[in-house]
């Protein structure tokens, strides 16, 4: 099967049932997306699917073959993605971290769809879980970076 | 058949601790976390360090924790592991204060298996939110010897005498001569300088990073995908297994039915049996995970050291608890609280109880085992406590401690998860597969599998009696906990010593003359584990609940009451007005909000952790469900080190209150947990999450901890400001159990 994942074209040999998670990790090597809940409720696995925030762990590998994968490790190669990185380390948003690659997918996602998000914006979007309680810091850091 | 005792574990974690009476006293207090502060200065040796030469403490390894680079930057083996609460980022501070080095020149690493990082009376733990308060002192140490030896170093380079040189951060300068060398420069000599018998730490008055919010030095690599949690490990040639465990704790694989059928799947390695559970092992641990799933197994009465009842279930063992007569162990005593109780015309009196609860930290368990060639092995999985798991390991393998080297990433959040817990932590089977497979093993284990397995806060009960004077102040108060806590689960101790199963109720400080915390001990089936804020997790809302119907029945205002309870306490005084002046004053209400809402506010207060607390929440009701707009928080830890972490932590030990509050409860049904996800146990989500409003208050008493504290004042707040709004008392959580739909508006 063949995947398009932060730009390049990648040849993987997985069953088409495979969800895009256990391939971005186990086939790619690329483990900045996490495994949560594994029933797409957490977030932790968000990738970006065409520029549209996607829980990868439901998402089989088949479904979105010819379709354009950015994961958290080309995050930086991205005008939107650098700003919402820049914004996330000045409110030092991450505690454990964990859910963070996840969070600020969803970010770039956002703020490449709706620029200048309100509160209700930020709310409805966002809704990564993080179990250390970040979400306020998140938000600021969803703020900053529309308004940068 | 099984691949090794389950016994082990208990006797490992067992043989790690002192034989003597006294330490063992010692550890469990420092293990609790929750005892005084000054059993556990005694407790630490390195806290002396203040004290005068003579029993000056032994100079710090300096080396085994601190290498400086030639680059100029450091590498600091920190004891602590780093799980969000910002450890790594407050080591770099403290050392880089006396080594004159930038926090952010430090690279931070959990320091492996070792004696020369037993930095609390031999052991050495993440908990208890110990980490900075009880490393203070030791890790200033450090930087001054380390910065000692750079000095001694330059001496030697620039030929003047070591007292001629000062630093400027990361640089030795020679003022006289307009000579400077960088720390980089000086590393590889600086390391063959002897470690300086004494040496004289910082007044704080000249504190560059201490004290200051200094940015988390982690931010960055968790921000772009970088930082590697346990679960992003490999080693070569390892194989990944998944795992499905026995439905109830107690039973053993017996027939499976599509064994060959299974280990024919692609990528299969092989089925192997554990105790009380199946793991495949694969060359992918997709494909593990859907051939254990597929995997027809007959499960039967197996033998284990912590069977679960088949009948068991929470809301039966609530009710067991309810009932519960027998003994009472008292837990702390003043005055006479019966006596006075039996004598009152005034008596109020009131059960209250919470539930089990799960960690729900973000990353799954997983833990990866390789034996090498020479025998060792060596372990890499998300742990608290380095040497227990090395202990265990070494029981399980049938090694020598020494021979197990035990890594330690960053956790993806714990909050209590990463002990061992017997065959609630995931290391045993990783070594078990490993060995039976003859090679390297990465086990994780899928979400389902962790709720299926965690080690739980225990489920609380506890009644409580107070006499009221004619005046409606409490003059006699008796609380007595039912049930177990982890302490008494894990490290022995008994009845009326076991503060995890008490605090909270004990160690409160209003001035009530007469009394009395006790426990009611019954052995809890389930496996229980320490909790973000362990006893006061739920022991708070007991008596902070409780202390408003005090107010009610006396005819007070809640405020006002703890105001006049606290009158002879300066300290709590001081904290209670911060929090009410940080909200705006206090109002209790009902009162009607700017969008219309009718709204009303409570009070709390804690002194958990060596730390102090007073917290204020404002409620409404939203189609039947508590909503919480606002939550100040006043905390007091004596003196800080990054109030920028303190902050954080507060918004995070807030968001764990409220979310236990609202929503959290594991309930066991025939002896097996009904939720195995985050769609069954609900967590916090954004959209719950209030504003926080945190106030530090710097007292300069010793310091106290930062990562729980913010945690027990906060159910209780809520539930006061819900009865505040509705006139209904809540005395159960979590509050969702509770119909408040009549009380929406």
């Amino acid at each position: 099967m063949e995947l398009t994942v932060n730009g390049e074209i990648r040849q993987v040999d997985v069953d088409p049932d495979t969800p895009l998670l256990w391939v971005i990790r186990e086939e790619l090597g690329l483990t900045g997306t996490k495994y949560g809940c594994g029933i797409a409720m957490c977030g932790a696995c968000t990738v970006m699917v065409d520029g549209i925030a996607t829980r990868s762990c439901q998402t089989p590998a088949d479904a979105v073959a010819g379709a354009q994968i950015t994961t958290i490790e080309a995050v930086e190669q991205d005008e939107v993605g650098r700003r919402v990185v820049e914004a996330w380390v000045a409110n030092n948003a991450p505690q454990c971290g964990y859910c963070q690659s996840g969070q600020v997918m969803a970010a770039v996602a956002l703020l490449k769809e709706n620029p200048q998000p309100t509160d209700q914006d930020i709310a409805d979007a966002m809704t990564n879980l993080c179990r250390c309680g970040t979400y306020n810091a998140v938000a600021a850091a969803v703020r900053d970076a529309s308004n940068a | 058949m099984t691949l090794f005792d389950r016994k082990a574990p208990f006797r490992a974690v067992a043989a790690e601790l002192p034989a003597d009476g006294a330490p063992l006293n010692v550890s469990r207090r420092v293990f609790l976390g929750g005892a005084g502060a000054l059993t556990l200065a005694v407790a630490l040796p390195l806290r002396r360090a203040r004290g005068q030469a003579a029993d000056a403490p032994p100079p710090p390894a300096v080396p085994a924790f601190l290498e400086l680079r030639e680059d100029g930057t450091a590498l600091l083996r920190s004891p602590f592991v780093e799980g969000g609460q910002g450890i790594f980022t407050a080591m770099a501070q403290i050392v880089g204060e006396e080594l004159d080095l930038a926090p952010d020149r430090f690279e931070v690493v959990n320091a492996p298996a070792g004696e020369d990082y037993l930095v609390m009376n031999g052991m050495r733990l993440t908990g208890g939110s110990m980490s900075v308060r009880f490393g203070y002192d030791a890790m200033r140490r450090l930087g001054a010897s380390a910065r000692a030896m750079v000095l001694a170093a330059a001496a030697q380079e620039l030929g003047v005498d070591a007292s001629e040189l000062t630093t400027e951060p990361g640089r030795v300068v020679h003022a006289a001569s307009g000579r400077s060398l960088g720390y980089g420069e000086l590393a590889q000599a600086a390391a063959a300088q002897p470690v300086p018998a004494q040496v004289t730490l910082k007044d704080p008055a000249s504190f560059r990073w201490i004290r200051q919010p200094v940015d988390r030095i982690d931010v960055r690599d968790k921000s772009t995908g970088r930082a590697q949690y346990a679960i992003d490990l490999a080693v070569e040639d390892m194989l990944l297994a998944a795992v499905v465990h026995a439905p109830r704790r107690g039973l053993a694989p017996g027939e499976i039915a599509n064994r060959a059928e299974i280990e024919g799947m692609r990528g299969v390695h092989s089925v192997q049996l554990l105790p009380g559970a199946v793991a495949v092992l694969a060359d992918r641990w997709w494909r593990a995970r859907k051939a254990v799933e597929a995997l027809e197994i007959a499960w039967v009465e197996g033998t284990s050291e912590t069977p679960m009842p088949a009948d068991f279930s929470s809301a039966g063992w609530k009710a067991q608890m309810l009932a519960l007569d027998g003994e009472i162990a008292d837990a702390e005593v003043e005055g006479d609280a019966p006596g006075t109780l039996a004598a009152a015309e005034t008596v109020i009196e009131a059960t209250y109880d919470a539930p089990f609860l799960a960690h729900g930290q973000l990353e799954p368990p997983s833990a990866i085992a390789r034996f090498n060639e020479d025998g060792t092995l060596e372990v890499w999985t998300s742990n608290q406590a380095p040497e227990m798991f090395q202990g265990v390991a070494a029981g399980l393998a049938g090694l020598e401690p020494g021979q197990v080297s035990i890594h330690s990433p960053i956790l993806g959040g714990f909050f209590g998860r990463h002990f061992v817990y017997g065959d609630a932590n995931v290391m045993p089977e990783a070594i078990a597969l490993a060995r039976a497979a003859g090679r390297p093993v990465k086990v994780l284990w899928t979400r389902e599998e962790e709720f299926l397995r965690d080690a739980l806060r225990p489920l609380g009960v506890a009644t409580l009696r107070a006499a009221l004077d004619a005046q409606g102040l409490p003059v006699a108060l008796e609380a007595v906990a039912r049930g177990e806590g982890p302490t008494g689960r894990w490290f022995g101790a008994p009845p009326g010593k076991d503060d995890s199963a008490v605090e909270g109720l004990a160690g409160k400080v209003y001035a009530i003359p007469n009394r009395r915390v006790g426990q009611r001990y019954a052995k809890n089936p389930a496996m229980l584990g320490y909790w973000r804020s362990v006893g006061h997790s739920m022991h708070d809302f007991f008596y902070e609940g409780f202390l408003d119907e005090l107010a009610e029945a006396g005819g007070r205002d809640p405020f006002e009451l703890r105001r006049t309870l606290l009158a002879e306490q300066p300290r709590h005084l001081a904290l209670l007005e911060a929090v009410g002046e940080l909200s705006g004053g206090w109002k209790r209400g009902p009162f009607e909000a700017e969008d219309g809402s009718r709204r009303a506010r409570g009070v709390a207060m804690a002194s958990p952790f060596g730390s102090e607390v007073a917290t204020i929440a404002e409620v409404s009701i939203e189609s039947g469900e508590v909503r919480v707009h606002d939550v100040w928080v006043a905390i007091d830890p004596g003196e800080i080190v990054n109030p920028a972490i303190i902050e954080a932590q507060v918004q995070s030990a807030v968001a764990l209150g409220l979310s236990q509050a609202l929503f959290e409860e594991v309930v066991y049904e025939d002896g097996a947990p009904q939720a195995r996800n985050y769609d069954l146990y609900r967590i916090l989500s954004r959209y719950e999450m209030p504003r926080v409003h945190t106030r530090i208050v710097r007292s300069g008493a010793p310091m106290g901890g930062i990562g729980e504290p913010g945690l027990p004042g906060v159910p209780p707040a809520v539930v006061n400001a819900v009865a505040a709004l509705t006139g209904q008392r809540i005395r159960s959580l979590p509050l969702s159990n509770h119909d408040l739909s009549a009380q929406s508006g």
